[in-house]
């Protein structure tokens, strides 16, 4: 019987990491090119909930095409929210930078709010309710949770990929290394940067639609909070390594499903965070990133 | 150096005539409640972001969790009041010093962290103390503390931020205050030239904290209730467009940003659905525009005689 919910909650803790590490992902990868805390990701993830949901319930697609276009509009979106926002300030203090990111963050959460109005919406059922018992006992994998689980994956082998195969990624890893260096080297960095909140978004927006999926509902603040909770998980791992938001995603995804099951629901914010803290005092550049020694 | 020179004498004069002026004022019934209410939220402000620019300002500490020093303050002073009956003044010495030991223990472990990551776990601290408060059935949990006598008035809003600016100004021009501004130029030269940086970063941080729990003892009674969401990172990220928007290092700028973004909001009231949208529009267009804020660097000196900077620690 143990057994039996240590596995429940474990496929549980997999399907909520899933949806931090993909949110993670892109914050990991924003900062990893131009150090800057990207607020306004939470709320790109909450915008590709609410297309997902508008292709779905207003123009009747199916599930995987709905992903795809949420995901293409959320990318459009990132790069633009780059454009406006990001390269004005691209040079100022990091305090401006990440006010710049707050207020974008805002804009998009009470603008939202305003075209969409502040209610929680319900969102259509759109996987059949299969359910597959494991190992013949009453542990469900729901169809759910396997779907987001391998989209998660499989879109995480994509981004690997494009990282370690292609030139844009080629390109991005250079920036993060040394942009200057990179830009001698002619690489264009606009366009890397552009490309890197394209993808970041993209993988934001997809996160968005299954968190529809697999919750049922959503609302204009949902953003918020799986922003932060992603963010710490990107800490945990290490910012700026992208193994590690996946790490840190599933890391936080499981541990947070099993303080609830063990009780301490509504402790598991503060045990996420404490997590944090402790992380960063004892590897302050996470738990997969590198040691940098600071030079003077 | 005499006490009572030419310009402290002045200063007091100026002070107290400010006080007693508006004191008249609201006698008479010229100043309303409402107006009375926003002079409170003004006040807090200050407070706040005075603080606040202690630690991000002046010592260049990026923090994300003031608002949790406010709810330690608010709260210690609603106990105090509500709870146990003592006079404010209580209350307002029970807020300060909570907060300022919750700055000491939070402060020890994290102030070894630099720029983004001290962000972070500050961020981190304030939201377990949201939670821990949400959960706490003794102070209310989610439901908030209600019934907090309203102490309040202009007399203890005043004279309380005219304290917390004259001793964070006073701090920022001696000794220690020049060795905080080292440290946010460059640590690593200034710990080689012998700057204790640590417990500077330990003591901005804890003086900070202590302000910030009177800010919160000075809000929790005047609005009779308090619960913990109204001190989230929402409420931290507002302080920090004040110091950032008046201009970070400045206490003048501290000021005149909690002025201005408490009337911008006031008048924003008026759109309440689209309040936070403009809001937001205000402050991208101030970090694109203006990202050094409304005063930049500048401290605060009323007189400023030719030739001599008035002990201005960096003059550029």
């Amino acid at each position: 019987m143990i057994l039996e919910q240590i596995i429940q909650q474990v496929i549980n803790g997999i399907s909520l990491g899933s949806i931090y590490a993909l949110i993670a992902l892109g914050y990991t990868m924003v900062y990893g090119i131009i150090n800057l805390i990207n607020f306004a990701h939470g709320d790109i993830y909450m915008i590709g909930a609410y297309i997902g949901f508008a292709l779905t319930t207003f123009f009747k697609l199916n599930f995987l095409s709905s992903l795809i276009i949420s995901m293409l509009l959320c990318s459009i979106l990132g790069v633009l929210i780059e454009k406006v926002a990001y390269k004005p300030v691209r040079n100022s203090t990091r305090i401006a930078a990440l006010i710049t990111a707050i207020s974008v963050s805002l804009f998009l959460e009470y603008g939202m709010m305003y075209f969409v109005k502040p209610e929680t919406r319900t969102f259509p059922e759109l996987l059949p309710d299969k359910q597959i018992h494991i190992f013949n006992t009453n542990a469900v994998l729901d169809f759910k949770n396997l779907s987001i689980i391998v989209i998660t994956i499989s879109l995480m082998l994509i981004l690997q990929y494009v990282i370690y195969k292609t030139k844009i990624g080629k390109a991005m890893r250079a920036v993060s290394l040394d942009s200057d260096a990179a830009q001698l080297m002619g690489i264009n960095i606009d366009k890397t940067i552009s490309s890197t909140f394209a993808i970041g978004s993209a993988l934001a927006g997809a996160a968005g639609v299954l968190v529809g999926v697999y919750y049922n509902s959503i609302n204009p603040l949902m953003g918020v909070l799986p922003g932060l909770k992603a963010f710490v998980a990107a800490v945990i791992g290490g910012i700026g390594v992208i193994p590690g938001a996946v790490f840190g995603g599933f890391f936080l995804g499981i541990t947070e499903t099993v303080i609830s099951a063990a009780g301490g629901s509504l402790y598991k914010d503060a045990v996420a965070f404490a997590i944090l803290i402790i992380v960063l005092l004892v590897r302050p550049n996470g738990l997969l990133g590198k040691n940098i020694k600071e030079k003077v | 150096m005499k006490f009572l020179n030419k310009k402290n004498i002045f200063n007091l004069i100026l002070i107290l005539s400010i006080y007693f002026i508006v004191e008249f004022l609201i006698n008479r019934g010229i100043i309303d409640s409402y107006i009375i209410l926003n002079i409170v939220v003004i006040g807090v402000n200050i407070i706040l972001a005075v603080s606040l620019n202690l630690i991000t300002g002046i010592t260049g500490q990026f923090s994300l969790g003031h608002a949790a020093f406010m709810s330690i303050g608010a709260y210690a002073s609603a106990i105090m009041t509500a709870k146990l009956g003592q006079p404010f003044i209580v209350g307002i010495i029970a807020a300060a010093l909570s907060a300022s030991l919750a700055g000491i223990i939070i402060g020890i472990p994290t102030l070894r962290l630099k720029g983004d990551y001290l962000a972070i776990a500050t961020l981190g601290f304030g939201e377990i103390i949201k939670i821990i408060g949400l959960n706490n059935d003794y102070i209310g949990g989610a439901t908030g503390l209600n019934d907090i006598p309203q102490y309040t008035n202009w007399t203890w809003i005043y004279f309380c931020v005219v304290i917390t600016i004259i001793i964070i100004n006073n701090f920022i021009k001696s000794y220690n205050g020049r060795a905080c501004i080292s440290i946010r130029e460059d640590e690593i030269a200034s710990e080689t030239m012998g700057v204790n940086t640590t417990y500077y970063k330990i003591l901005v941080f804890t003086m900070g904290a202590f302000f910030a729990g009177i800010a919160g003892a000075l809000y929790a009674n005047y609005f009779y209730f308090i619960r913990p969401d109204s001190f989230g990172f929402m409420k931290s990220i507002d302080i920090l467009v004040i110091v950032v928007f008046g201009g970070i290092g400045s206490v003048l700028g501290s000021v005149v940003g909690a002025v201005m973004l408490s009337i911008i909001s006031v008048f924003l009231q008026n759109i309440p659905e689209l309040r936070m949208v403009v809001y937001s529009v205000i402050l991208f267009l101030i970090m694109v525009y203006r990202p050094q804020g409304l005063i930049g660097k500048n401290n605060l000196r009323l007189f400023k005689k030719r030739g001599v900077l008035n002990g201005c620690a960096h003059s550029k």
